[in-house]
C-alpha cells in the first residue's frame, strides 16, 4: 500500500482550495514528484503541493492509497472531493467541504471539521472524532440533491441542517445538533445521540431521524403514530422507548421521527392521541 | 481600420446571396464596396460567412433575470469561467452573469440580442446590466400589457393619449418595442386571479385582453415603431391554449400593414388537449394560420432536454408551474406596473409533456413554410439556455438528428407527434433567415442581419464548408462549428477567433426616440405628473432614464407620431 504523508510547512492564513488532495488523484501520479507538483489554490494564487506541504512517501507499492495529513488542515477546502477509493487520515482539524461528493473509500479525522462535511456524498465512510460544522451530508446551496449514500459518523456535535435534502445513507452524530436537522430530507437515516436545538425534520418527506436526547418540542406538522421499544438502524438495535412521529405533513411528507420517550417528558401529552 | 474577408462562402438571404464565394470589405465598422490594399486580410476559405446573429427574444438582464441568478446558486456551481487577461470571470448555465452572457453570445457568432420583458419601473436595473453585457448590441422591450395608464386610456377610447403616454414611456425607459405579457391577466394576478381568455374582463378596469391587444397594436402603428407588438398571449402553458393564440393573432388581423403582431415563444402557447394527460400539439393549427396570413411572425421557444430556469412576466403562470413541479418559486414585481415569477425546471426526455413540448417547437418551425415568419429561440432560459442554439439548428437541418432524439424520448409522445412525417430540412440560407435576417427584419433593425453595403460590420464566420458538408448526415459537425465561431466580427473588429474572445468592445443599446405633437406631449406631462404624485414612490424626474445612463446609446428616431 502506498502511503503519502503531508505536513503543512506553515500556519495557513488564507483558505486553500485543496480538492487535488484525493487518493484517486494521487494514484494517477506515477512518482512522488508528480504528486508534489499537483496544483492547489492558496487564496487566489495557484501553488504546488510541495510549496506548502512537506510531502513524504512512507510506503510504496500496492493499489490502495492512504493520504495522511499531519497538522492543522482547517484551512484546507474540498479535501477528498469526489474520491472513489483509498483512505485519507487527518491528524488534526480539517476544513470545510471534506469528502464532498465522495463515492467510496474512507476519511478519518482525529479532530474537528468545518461545515459541508460529506455534502453530496454518494458512498464511502467518513469518521470524525471531534465536532462538525453545519450542513453535514447536505446538498449544495440551492440544490435538492443531498447525500445519497455512504456513512458519516461524527463522535462530537454538529451544527445546523444536518442531512439537508438527504436522499439515502446514514449519518450518526454522537453529540448534539443545531437547528433543522434532517430539513427537506427524502430518505436515509440520521441518528442523533445527543439533543437537537429544534425544528427537527422540518419539511421532511421521507427517511428517518432517531433522537436519543431532547428535542424541545416537535413541529406541529408532525403527528404521533405509536410508541416503539427499539429503533432498528441497519444491524443496530437502539433501545428506546421512542415516540414515533410521521411528517412533515405540511409538505405531505411520510418521514419518521423517533424521539426518546424518557428524555422528553414534555411530549407525554401526545400519548393521548395514539389510537 | 479596414478589413477584407476573403473567399468565404457567404450566406446573406436579405440580399439574395446563397453560398456564393464573395469577399466582404469593412471600413469604420460598416460594410463597404471596397477597401484599400492596406486592409487586413481575413482568409475565410472553405468557411461559412453569415451576418452576426440577431436574437429576438432572450431574457438576459433585468430584475427577474437577476433574481433567478440569486435563486439558483446550484445553476452556477458546475458552470463557471475563469478570468483571463481580457475577460472577466463569471458563472451560469441557464442564468449566466452579464459578462459571461456577452462572451457566450459572441462566441456563437451572435452580435445583437433583445431583452424582451422589462418592468418599466425596473428599467434602470435592466440598462445597468445591459451596460455590463459586453460585445453584443442590445435593446429591451418594456411591458405594457397590464399597465394602469394604458388600460385607463384604452377603456376611455383615448388612443391619442395612450400613444403619447407610450411615446413618453419608451423614451423614459429607453425601450425599443411594446411588450405584452398575458394582457390583463397579470393585473388580475395582483388580486390573486387570472383572466381565462381574450374576452374575460380585467378586474377593476372593465376592459378585456382583446381591447388591450388591439389598442396597443393601433398605438404601435400610430407611433410608427419598427417592431410589431411583441405578444405573450393569455393562457400560456395551459393545454388547449392554441385557440387563445389563434384568436389573439386574429384579433389584430384587420390592423395589418405588413406584420401587426409577433407571437413569442409560440411553443408554450400551441398546446392542444383538455389536460396534461391528453396534451397534443396544436402546431398544425397555428402553422396553418401563420401560413395563410401575412400579419403574424412568431418565434419558436424551443425546449431543450436540460435543467434550466423559467422566468416570465406572467406571474400567475409561474405560480401554476410551481404548484405542478413543487420546485422553488419567487413571485416578483407585483408591486410594480407588472408582475413576474421564477421557477427552476428540468425538461426530461422521458416525460410525456416535455417530449411533446419539444416536438411542438420543431413542428412549428418545420410546418411554417416561410422562414421569414418564424425565428429560432429557446426563450432563453425558459426553454433552455441560448448556448443550445446550435443543437436546435441541427434538429432543423437534419431529420436524422430529430429521429435520434425522438428514439431516446418518451415513446408515447414520439408516436403522437407528426414530426416523423416531416421531411423538411432547413438549408443554410433558411438557418440564416431564422437566426439573423428574419429577426433583424422583424425588429426593423436596418443595419443588422445582412451584409449589404452600409450594414453594420457584424459578421460571423464558421469553420464549416457549406458546399461540401451534408448537414442532414453530419449534423454533429454543424453543431460543433456553430458552437464556436471561427471568427466573430463586431463593428469591424475581430472579437472572437476560434471560439476565444480576442477583443472586448462595448455594444450599443438601441432605443426608440418617439415624439408626439407638442400639445399632446404637454397634456400627457400634466396628467403623468399628477399620476406620479398620487401613485408612485418615485418622482417622475427620477423615473426617466437619461441617455447618459446608457454606456453606448443608440437612439432610433422614428419621427412624429401620426395621431
Amino acid at each position: 500500500m502506498t502511503r503519502i504523508l503531508l505536513r503543512p510547512r506553515k500556519l495557513f492564513k488564507v483558505p486553500i482550495e485543496a480538492s487535488a488532495i484525493s487518493p484517486d488523484n494521487f494514484a494517477a501520479a506515477r512518482k512522488v514528484e508528480e504528486i508534489k507538483n499537483q496544483v492547489v489554490w492558496e487564496g487566489n494564487r495557484p501553488a504546488t503541493l510541495a510549496s506548502i506541504f512537506d510531502v513524504e512517501e512512507l510506503e510504496q507499492g500496492g493499489e490502495l492509497l492512504e493520504i495522511i495529513i499531519e497538522g492543522d488542515a482547517s484551512k484546507l477546502r474540498g479535501v477528498g472531493k469526489g474520491m472513489g477509493s483509498g483512505t485519507i487520515t487527518v491528524e488534526g482539524n480539517a476544513g470545510i467541504r471534506l469528502g464532498e461528493a465522495m463515492r467510496g473509500g474512507t476519511i478519518t479525522v482525529n479532530g474537528n471539521v468545518g461545515s459541508w462535511l460529506g455534502s453530496r456524498m454518494r458512498g464511502g465512510r467518513i469518521e470524525v472524532s471531534g465536532d462538525a460544522g453545519d450542513y453535514v451530508g447536505s446538498a449544495i446551496r440551492g440544490s435538492t440533491r443531498g447525500m445519497s449514500g455512504g456513512q458519516i459518523v461524527v463522535r462530537g456535535s454538529a451544527g445546523n441542517e444536518v442531512g439537508c435534502w438527504m436522499r439515502d445513507g446514514m449519518i450518526r452524530i454522537g453529540g448534539n445538533v443545531g437547528q433543522f436537522a434532517g430539513v427537506h430530507m427524502l430518505g436515509g437515516t440520521i441518528v442523533i445521540e445527543g439533543s437537537s436545538r429544534g425544528r427537527i425534520g422540518a419539511s421532511m418527506k421521507g427517511g428517518r431521524i432517531v433522537v436519543l436526547g431532547e428535542v424541545g418540542r416537535v413541529l406541529p406538522s408532525f403527528s404521533i403514530e405509536e410508541i416503539r421499544n427499539v429503533a432498528r438502524v441497519g444491524e443496530d438495535r437502539i433501545p428506546g422507548p421512542f415516540y414515533v412521529f410521521a411528517g412533515d405533513l405540511a409538505d405531505d411528507g411520510d418521514g419518521r421521527l423517533y424521539v426518546s420517550k424518557d428524555r422528553n417528558l414534555e411530549l407525554r401529552f401526545y400519548e393521548s392521541y395514539i389510537e | 481600420m479596414e478589413l477584407l474577408i476573403k473567399n468565404g462562402y457567404v450566406v446573406d438571404p436579405a440580399n439574395g446571396i446563397d453560398c456564393e464565394k464573395l469577399d466582404i470589405a469593412v471600413r469604420g465598422g460598416k460594410i463597404v464596396e471596397e477597401v484599400s490594399s492596406s486592409a487586413k486580410i481575413l482568409d475565410a476559405s472553405n468557411m461559412l460567412v453569415m451576418p452576426g446573429g440577431v436574437d429576438i427574444h432572450s431574457h438576459i438582464a433585468g430584475s427577474k433575470t437577476n433574481l433567478a441568478r440569486v435563486l439558483r446558486p446550484e445553476d452556477h456551481f458546475r458552470d463557471f469561467e475563469r478570468r483571463t487577461a481580457l475577460t472577466r470571470s463569471g458563472v451560469g448555465h441557464s442564468v449566466p452573469s452579464t459578462y459571461t452572457t456577452g462572451y457566450r453570445y459572441a462566441r456563437m457568432g451572435y452580435t445583437t440580442v433583445i431583452e424582451p420583458a422589462t418592468p418599466p419601473l425596473k428599467a434602470r436595473h435592466t440598462h445597468d446590466e445591459l451596460n455590463d453585457t459586453p460585445i453584443i448590441d442590445k435593446a429591451c422591450f418594456p411591458l405594457f400589457g397590464n399597465n394602469w395608464h394604458v388600460m385607463e386610456y384604452l377603456k376611455n377610447g383615448d388612443l391619442e393619449l395612450c400613444a403619447a403616454y407610450l411615446s413618453w414611456m419608451l423614451r423614459a425607459t429607453k425601450g425599443y418595442a411594446i411588450k405584452i405579457v398575458n394582457p390583463g391577466g397579470v393585473e388580475a394576478w395582483h388580486w390573486g386571479g387570472n383572466v381565462v381568455g381574450l374576452d374575460s374582463e380585467v378586474p377593476h378596469f372593465g376592459i378585456t385582453p382583446r381591447e388591450i391587444v388591439r389598442g396597443l397594436c393601433k398605438v404601435n402603428k400610430m407611433l410608427k415603431l419598427p417592431h410589431a407588438i411583441h405578444v405573450h398571449p393569455n393562457n400560456l402553458g395551459k393545454p388547449g391554449n392554441y385557440l387563445t393564440t389563434i384568436k389573439t393573432m386574429e384579433c389584430v388581423k384587420d390592423l395589418a400593414e405588413g406584420a401587426s403582431i409577433h407571437i413569442t415563444h409560440c411553443q408554450f402557447t400551441s398546446f392542444k388537449g383538455e389536460d396534461w394527460s391528453t396534451l397534443r400539439s396544436g402546431a398544425q393549427e397555428i402553422a396553418r394560420y401563420v401560413n395563410r396570413n401575412d400579419h403574424v411572425t412568431i418565434d419558436m421557444g424551443q425546449i431543450i432536454f436540460t435543467a434550466t430556469t423559467t422566468m416570465t412576466g406572467d406571474g400567475p403562470f409561474e405560480y401554476i408551474l410551481h404548484q405542478i413541479s413543487g420546485r422553488k418559486w419567487v413571485n416578483k414585481d407585483v408591486e410594480a406596473e407588472t408582475g413576474a415569477g421564477v421557477v427552476p425546471v428540468v425538461y426530461k426526455r422521458r416525460s410525456f409533456v416535455n417530449a411533446t413540448q419539444w416536438a411542438i417547437g420543431l413542428e412549428l418551425a418545420l410546418l411554417i413554410e416561410d422562414p421569414w415568419k418564424v425565428y429560432l429561440t429557446t426563450d432563453h432560459p425558459n426553454g433552455g439556455p441560448f448556448t443550445a442554439y446550435p443543437r436546435v439548428v441541427s434538429w432543423l437541418m437534419s431529420k436524422r438528428a430529430r429521429e435520434r432524439t425522438m428514439s431516446r424520448m418518451n415513446q408515447s409522445a414520439a408516436r403522437k407527434t407528426i414530426l416523423q412525417s416531416l421531411e423538411r430540412e432547413y438549408s443554410f440560407e433558411e438557418i440564416a433567415i431564422v437566426t439573423r435576417a428574419g429577426t433583424a427584419k422583424a425588429l426593423g433593425l436596418k443595419a443588422k442581419g445582412h451584409l449589404g453595403v452600409g450594414a453594420d460590420a457584424d459578421i460571423s464566420i464558421y469553420r464549416i464548408n457549406p458546399k461540401e458538408i451534408d448537414p442532414s448526415r453530419d449534423y454533429r459537425a454543424v453543431r460543433k462549428a456553430l458552437r464556436r465561431a471561427a471568427y466573430t466580427v463586431k463593428d469591424g473588429q475581430i472579437v472572437v477567433k476560434d471560439g476565444e474572445i480576442k477583443e472586448v468592445v462595448q455594444g450599443r443599446t438601441f432605443w426608440i426616440d418617439s415624439r408626439v405633437p407638442k400639445d399632446l406631449e404637454e397634456k400627457i406631462h400634466r396628467e403623468l405628473s399628477k399620476s406620479f404624485r398620487e401613485y408612485y414612490t418615485v418622482g417622475m424626474e427620477n423615473y426617466f432614464i437619461g441617455e447618459g445612463e446608457l454606456a453606448r446609446s443608440s437612439p432610433i428616431y422614428v419621427g412624429e407620431a401620426k395621431v
